[in-house]
């Protein structure tokens, strides 16, 4: 029997936080009580990507869009809607709207966005083949295995114009193509899903919502290529995505789409599961190699690049989650049909992971040339609390800071170089006038000390350099030299490091200083951080004129410094102050004041 | 020098069999022997050492590359308070030192009852939730420092 209705719950990493299994197993339940079970199906999906508002319940036909439903909503979601056919309308996105007016694409922040990576997250259940297989899943695959040769998958690529959605844009035709020619009858395909970037989860949410689409691009990569064997490298920290990952092999195994002879053709292709073990400069692909061999994950110099001795010495081709995400589509629809989206030198669509100060944060998938002005304000639904916009960071710790002026960029991987940042990963990190740079750039830096593999002395001995620097600038001890070396250990490490970990972690800093010299001057020169995050420059005082003597900022003190008579005015030690920033909150007449 | 080694519990052991003869088998072997022990004692990786004909130096070059990994025994609920930068930003630092001061612990320290230990870590993909705390595999989203003292109670037991 059909069913009349569909649920559909978001099984995302953030929402399944935000009690969505729970929400799923109610609904169950509550379909059952109410005698609707045969009349509702509910599904677990991947991420809608509006993690902001997130549980997410979307039910179909009536594309009823609910947001931050709980679990005990479950059985109203069911009495009104699958027995008495009503939307509850408390839980509605936007409650003020007319019934017609709340289908998804009449959400802003669905309405600039054009979904190919993750054309199937949200739609399908993850942890079923036959949903993906209705989605058009492995029509690509057997289309490449019955009508096309190796040569004209990699083609249809070069007419599309795929390139590298990990970083680099590497052009993704050019990579298999070269995997392709070089000698030797063993060839490897590698997943990099070692999503390191902090900040970004596009992978991850591509993996969980959509294995498949991943694991049939990487057939049709080891058929183009002459591959047998396929690695996926992904981050042990993603337990839920690699839970999907291993239904979604047996699955595929047990439909004949993975394995000895797929669909009679001939063509054998096996899938393998390898963890990553938390460490960013694996995401760099000799290093990630190395990894996967079981080693320390350093990088080597190159050449000889990977598609001419990769994993172990033998031709390879790794590609990035969301690169591989797109390739059935390109199968399926064409070459022609993808080129025709994005921008000439950059084709297709990008999924951003667009964090920080912004409304509506979230997974985002628009055109390449979208302005980053339409993904901050119109889809993100501009900054929050009203706050005024300070700059994006883009490409993660790799990248740069881009400011207002030039927000009416198009996206592409040119002109985010040419602003001195990189498109990376995906990561967008919005950022609000509350927030310092410097601490941002120390943040980054540390971050870098971190990950350093200490292979090579410009990236080992460089971040350390550049984050003791930009430690002494937050704590008021920095000199206007400083700012010069910065800038010199920077281009040294750009120019020397062996691989792109070392090459761009100056970027973050070295960006700032450009946009925000003033900023940084007024932490050397003036000892003062005006936006009060680095907390040895803040200073906290009572305003005698406004303070009455209520007593609470002394009550909450930790230390305690803040001495005065009950309906006098209080007067804080800043000898001993530890600036833990409590009176500030506390008072309720603003006579605490942040210098 | 070679020191105590433990017997693997019988899975473990097979696990090890298993994986023995494929190529670039370490790390995934290490992983399901955190798996067993919540970290890697020194006595797990000399075994491990003999059962897989590796040098103990190997081996331990390759824990202590990755984060991941831990020689430490860790508390019984370990705290992950995320320090990806949507975290950061949003006040994960703030989070990270209001429950060690709760725990009174610093580093990667016990609590005394061998309960509690916290782990700063990176990016832990829920950026849309920061800031972001995980107690064992439950995520917690948008934490504030004044809902710590109650997380840290409902796990006590």
């Amino acid at each position: 029997m059909a069913y009349r209705q569909y649920m559909l719950v978001c099984g995302g990493t953030g929402c399944e936080s935000g009690k969505s299994d729970e929400i799923y197993r109610n609904l169950l339940k509550e379909a059952e009580a109410q005698g609707v079970k045969d009349a509702v199906q509910i599904v677990k999906t991947g991420c809608f990507g509006f993690c902001e508002k997130g549980p997410i319940v979307k039910v179909l036909p009536e594309e009823s869009f609910y947001v931050e439903v709980k679990p005990d909503d479950a059985k109203e979601i069911i009495a009104e809607q699958a027995v008495k056919g009503r939307e509850v309308k408390r839980l509605l996105y936007d409650k003020s709207t007319r019934k017609s007016n709340n289908k998804i694409e009449d959400i802003e922040f669905y309405q600039k966005q054009f979904r190919i990576v993750l054309r199937n997250c949200g739609v399908i259940n993850p942890e079923n083949i036959e949903e993906y297989i209705a989605r058009d899943g492995y029509a690509g695959l057997e289309k490449v295995l019955f009508q096309m040769k190796g040569e004209d998958v990699i083609a249809e690529l070069k007419t599309a114009g795929l390139r590298g959605r990990g970083g680099a844009g590497f052009p993704t035709w050019l990579k298999w193509d070269l995997t392709r020619k070089a000698p030797g009858d063993v060839k490897y395909i590698i997943c990099n899903a070692d999503e390191g970037d902090p900040g970004a989860y596009m992978d991850r949410s591509t993996i969980e919502g959509d294995p498949h689409s991943v694991l049939e691009a990487m057939a049709i990569a080891g058929f183009a290529i002459g591959s047998n064997k396929g690695y996926v490298y992904i981050r042990a920290e993603y337990p839920l995505a690699i839970d999907r990952l291993k239904i979604a092999i047996a699955q595929a195994k047990e439909y004949g789409l993975l394995g000895d002879d797929i669909l009679g053709s001939g063509f054998s292709f096996d899938v393998e599961i390898r963890l990553g073990a938390g460490a960013f400069v694996c995401g760099e692909e000799t290093a990630l190699m190395r990894s996967l061999e079981g080693n320390r994950g350093m990088p080597v110099p190159k050449p000889p690049f990977p598609a001419i001795s990769g994993l172990w010495k033998k031709p390879t081709v790794i590609n990035n989650v969301e690169t591989l995400a797109n390739i059935p589509v390109i199968i399926t629809k064409g070459g022609e049909w993808f080129a025709k989206i994005g921008t000439e030198k950059s084709t297709g669509t990008k999924v951003f992971a667009l964090t920080g100060k912004v409304n509506n944060s979230g997974l985002v998938e628009v055109p390449m040339g979208t302005t980053l002005r339409e993904i901050i304000f119109d889809i993100g639904g501009g900054i929050k609390g009203g706050k005024k916009f300070k700059g994006v960071q883009t490409g993660g710790p790799s990248g740069g800071i881009i400011v207002e002026k030039d927000l009416d960029a198009p996206i592409s991987y040119e002109s985010l170089q040419a602003l001195g940042s990189m498109m990376g990963s995906g990561g967008m990190i919005v950022m609000d006038e509350d927030d310092c740079v410097v601490d941002v750039s120390k943040f980054y830096m540390e971050f870098c000390v971190d990950e350093s593999c200490g292979k090579c002395a410009p990236c080992r001995i460089g971040t350390n350099q550049m984050y003791d620097i930009l430690d002494r600038i937050t704590k008021g001890k920095g000199e206007e030299a400083d700012l010069a070396r910065l800038e010199r250990i920077g281009k040294a490490m750009t120019k020397a490091s062996l691989c792109m970990l070392g090459g761009s972690a100056a970027n973050p800093t070295l960006s700032t200083i450009r946009h925000f010299r003033d900023e940084y001057l007024a932490h050397i020169r003036d000892h003062k951080c005006l936006t009060g995050k680095c907390k040895d420059l803040v200073t906290y005082s009572i305003d005698p004129s406004k303070c009455i003597g209520c007593t609470l900022c002394a009550k909450k003190c930790p230390v305690p410094c803040i001495s005065g008579e009950r309906k006098q005015p209080h007067v804080i030690d800043a000898s001993r102050c530890v600036k833990c920033g409590e009176c500030y909150a506390v008072c309720k007449f603003g006579a605490v004041v942040k210098n | 020098m070679a020191i105590a080694q433990v017997e693997f519990p019988k899975e473990l052991a097979a696990f090890v069999e298993e994986w023995k003869t494929k190529p670039g088998n370490l790390i995934m072997i290490l992983h399901r022997i955190q798996q067993e022990y919540g970290y890697i004692p020194r006595e797990a990786a000399e075994t491990l050492s003999r059962m897989i004909d590796l040098p103990l130096a190997k081996i331990y070059g390759v824990i202590t590359f990755y984060h991941f990994f831990k020689t430490k025994k860790p508390g019984k609920n370990r705290l992950a308070i995320c320090m990806g930068t949507a975290c950061y930003l949003k006040g994960g630092q703030a989070l990270l030192e209001e429950a060690r001061s709760i725990l009174n612990i610093q580093g990667d320290e016990v609590t005394d009852d061998g309960l509690y230990s916290i782990d700063a870590v990176r990016c832990v993909g829920c950026c849309g939730l920061a800031p972001v705390l995980m107690v064992g595999d439950e995520v917690y989203g948008k934490v504030s420092p004044e809902q710590l003292p109650e997380i840290i109670a409902k796990h006590r037991n």
